[in-house]
């Protein structure tokens, strides 16, 4: 029992992250239909920002551990933000009128230009994040010590997606987000200016999956260029589990992608934990298109 | 003959000489390698370019074929360029069973069910799956093809056999192009609905052009596995799927010629380029974005075809 609460908390830790990128797909699904490839490279570049800051400014030493991890995440979402608005002018604007599969390719050359370019800045090789950036004792929970740390990471995230939710449930400019993503034509005859909510979705999205690299760096302890490859498809994987164009969707499908991998992790087999969320994924569009969630149907096969 | 068929033959003559030309065996190693990317690209050209759909694991079926006929060669002794119908075969086989249930998925869904089977193909050899794939290391030791008594192991001997083989690709989607079969493919691209409403059954005929794509690759995979002597997972990982695709769409998708250019330019023109190796893929993505805002057919577009007893009115066909 023990070992299936450890396991289960550490696959919500690493859900929270899941669902921390996957909100940024499902957001600019929903508004734009458009699986944004290059959104698992904005991930890793917040994980590098975040590394370069804390080298720079050494906020942890100004601020105390907490303070200044905060600091950090906040520079680093909103530098990652301002690079997702240019991705979104430069690779997706130009073809907002051109057919479906080319904004796709669109979207493919832009992740590959982006990892390309954090790997000729960084180097190929494994960083490491410094070690004991913010204290990591075990507290007990049912019984079971987890790391400070994973408890941290998972609350932050759902602090984070309660904001959003927050957000787009009770703004005027969520209610517009809402309203773009159901009819972009509907909405514009209702006055909202729907280039203005393309631009919000790919701040809020950018700045989320820069938030959740920084997290990964001082979770993990080591970044690579690639990582933003894997975690976007697994991101990817649970917002289609959730339904993608569902925010609420895409919080449950993260959380339950991690604690699926890590009980398959645990139960199965660690050599075929990339391939379960594979699996997930095309067992999910066989059955369930639409997602848990998921309700428009229509237009989506 | 036209000025279309002289440059032709010109190109033909001037390659089928390479080699003795210039008996530079990098050179020709470099042509190796188009080559074989070029019978790569037009085996998923008839997928993406002719059927529109959107294949982003094509290095699965690559590997199916290639660990097919490396199997056969070390195990059973089968001499490899025998293996090749069969791990065309077995490609196919793979492709059919995988492809059934998800050929009817949307644009952007089908991309990402296509990663996700090439990612498990490919920890599937890492893992050793039933014991025959040999993990990370891979296979080594697969003998060198013998054609009629001779045994081909020099890069220009490896020329002839796969540019021979890439004339036999060229000739094959052609008559394919020309085909009902093709025709049909064409029309379920431009508008599947219309399609399925004039009698195509178009599940059907996106399956089989997927089957035939993967039986394709499934072959190349044979003469990689002959040229290399060692193949491992990390030949077949999600960036070569990539590659692939983007000599298609980069050259022009559905166009033969354009797919060739696609494979000279991704594959040949980085070795010009050494020094910036690194940097190459940097330009690939670049380019895949700009090309998609400027020229989003590809830099040899297929033409429009002209059927005859069909008047070509101004503006062109209705």
């Amino acid at each position: 029992m023990d070992f299936f609460l450890q396991q289960l908390f550490n696959g919500l830790a690493v859900g929270g992250i899941y669902a921390l990128v996957a909100l940024g797909y499902t957001m600019v699904y929903g508004v734009m239909k458009l699986m944004n490839f290059a959104h698992g490279e904005l991930f890793t570049m917040g994980a590098y920002l975040g590394l370069t800051f804390l080298g720079v400014f050494a906020f942890t030493e100004l601020l105390g551990p907490f303070l200044g991890v905060l600091v950090l995440i906040l520079l680093v979402m909103g530098l990652v933000a301002l690079v997702g608005v240019l991705l979104e002018r430069a690779a997706y604007r130009p073809l907002r009128s051109s057919p479906r599969l080319s904004a796709i390719v669109s979207a493919l050359g832009a992740s590959i230009f982006l990892q390309n370019a954090i790997m000729l800045v960084y180097g190929a090789r494994f960083q490491v994040y410094p070690h004991g950036i913010l204290p990591n004792m075990p507290i007990s929970i049912l019984g079971v010590d987890i790391p400070l740390l994973r408890i941290l990471l998972f609350l932050v995230s759902i602090l984070m997606m309660a904001g959003l939710f927050f957000f787009v449930q009770k703004t005027r400019m969520g209610t517009a987000i809402r309203a773009a993503a159901i009819d972009q034509d509907a909405a514009r005859l209702m006055g909202i200016n729907v280039d203005r909510v393309i631009q919000i979705v790919f701040l809020i999205g950018p700045a989320l999956g820069a938030a959740a690299g920084v997290m990964v760096g001082i979770y993990y302890g080591q970044i690579n260029f690639t990582m933003g490859w894997v975690f976007g498809l697994k991101a990817f994987t649970a917002a289609i589990i959730g339904g993608i164009g569902n925010i609420p969707g895409a919080m449950l499908g993260g959380l339950l992608l991690g604690v699926l991998e890590a009980m398959g992790a645990a139960y199965i087999s660690t050599a075929w934990k990339d391939a379960i969320a594979f699996a997930v994924l095309i067992l999910i569009l066989l059955v369930r298109p639409r997602g848990i969630l998921g309700e428009r149907v229509a237009d989506k096969l | 003959m036209n000025q279309k068929h002289v440059i032709l033959s010109i190109l033909l003559a001037f390659f089928a000489c390479f080699p003795v030309l210039f008996d530079n065996p990098y050179w020709i190693g470099v042509l190796n390698d188009i080559w074989l990317y070029a019978i790569l690209g037009l085996s998923l050209n008839w997928i993406v370019g002719h059927t529109g759909l959107f294949n982003l694991g094509h290095a699965a079926y690559y590997a199916v074929g290639a660990y097919t006929a490396a199997i056969l060669a070390t195990r059973y002794n089968v001499p490899i360029l025998w293996a090749m119908p069969l791990s065309g075969l077995a490609a196919g086989l793979f492709a059919l069973i995988v492809a059934r249930p998800i050929i009817h998925l949307r644009g952007d869904y089908l991309a990402i069910v296509t990663i996700g089977v090439g990612e498990i193909v490919r920890i599937a050899l890492e893992n050793d799956v039933f014991g025959l794939t040999g993990g990370s290391n891979g296979i080594f030791g697969i003998p060198r093809p013998e054609f009629f008594d001779i045994r081909i192991r020099r890069p220009w001997q490896f020329y002839y056999l796969i540019g021979g083989f890439l004339l036999l690709t060229i000739w094959f989607f052609y008559r394919l192009e020309q085909s009902r079969f093709g025709r049909a493919l064409n029309y379920i691209k431009e508008d599947d609905t219309a399609a399925e409403g004039s009698g195509i059954p178009t599940a059907y005929y996106k399956l089989a052009a997927f089957v035939i794509g993967a039986v394709w690759a499934g072959m190349a995979g044979t003469l990689f596995a002959a040229k290399m002597s060692t193949i491992s997972p990390g030949s077949f990982n999600f960036w070569e799927s990539v590659l692939v695709f983007a000599i298609v769409i980069l050259g022009g998708a559905g166009s033969i010629p354009g797919v060739i250019l696609g494979a000279f330019l991704l594959v040949g023109l980085p070795e010009i380029f050494r020094n910036f190796a690194d940097a190459r893929m940097l330009f690939f993505g670049a380019a895949m974005v700009l090309m998609m805002i400027f020229r989003n057919k590809g830099l040899l577009p297929p033409l429009v075809r002209k059927y005859a007893g069909v008047v070509r009115k101004r503006g062109g066909l209705a």
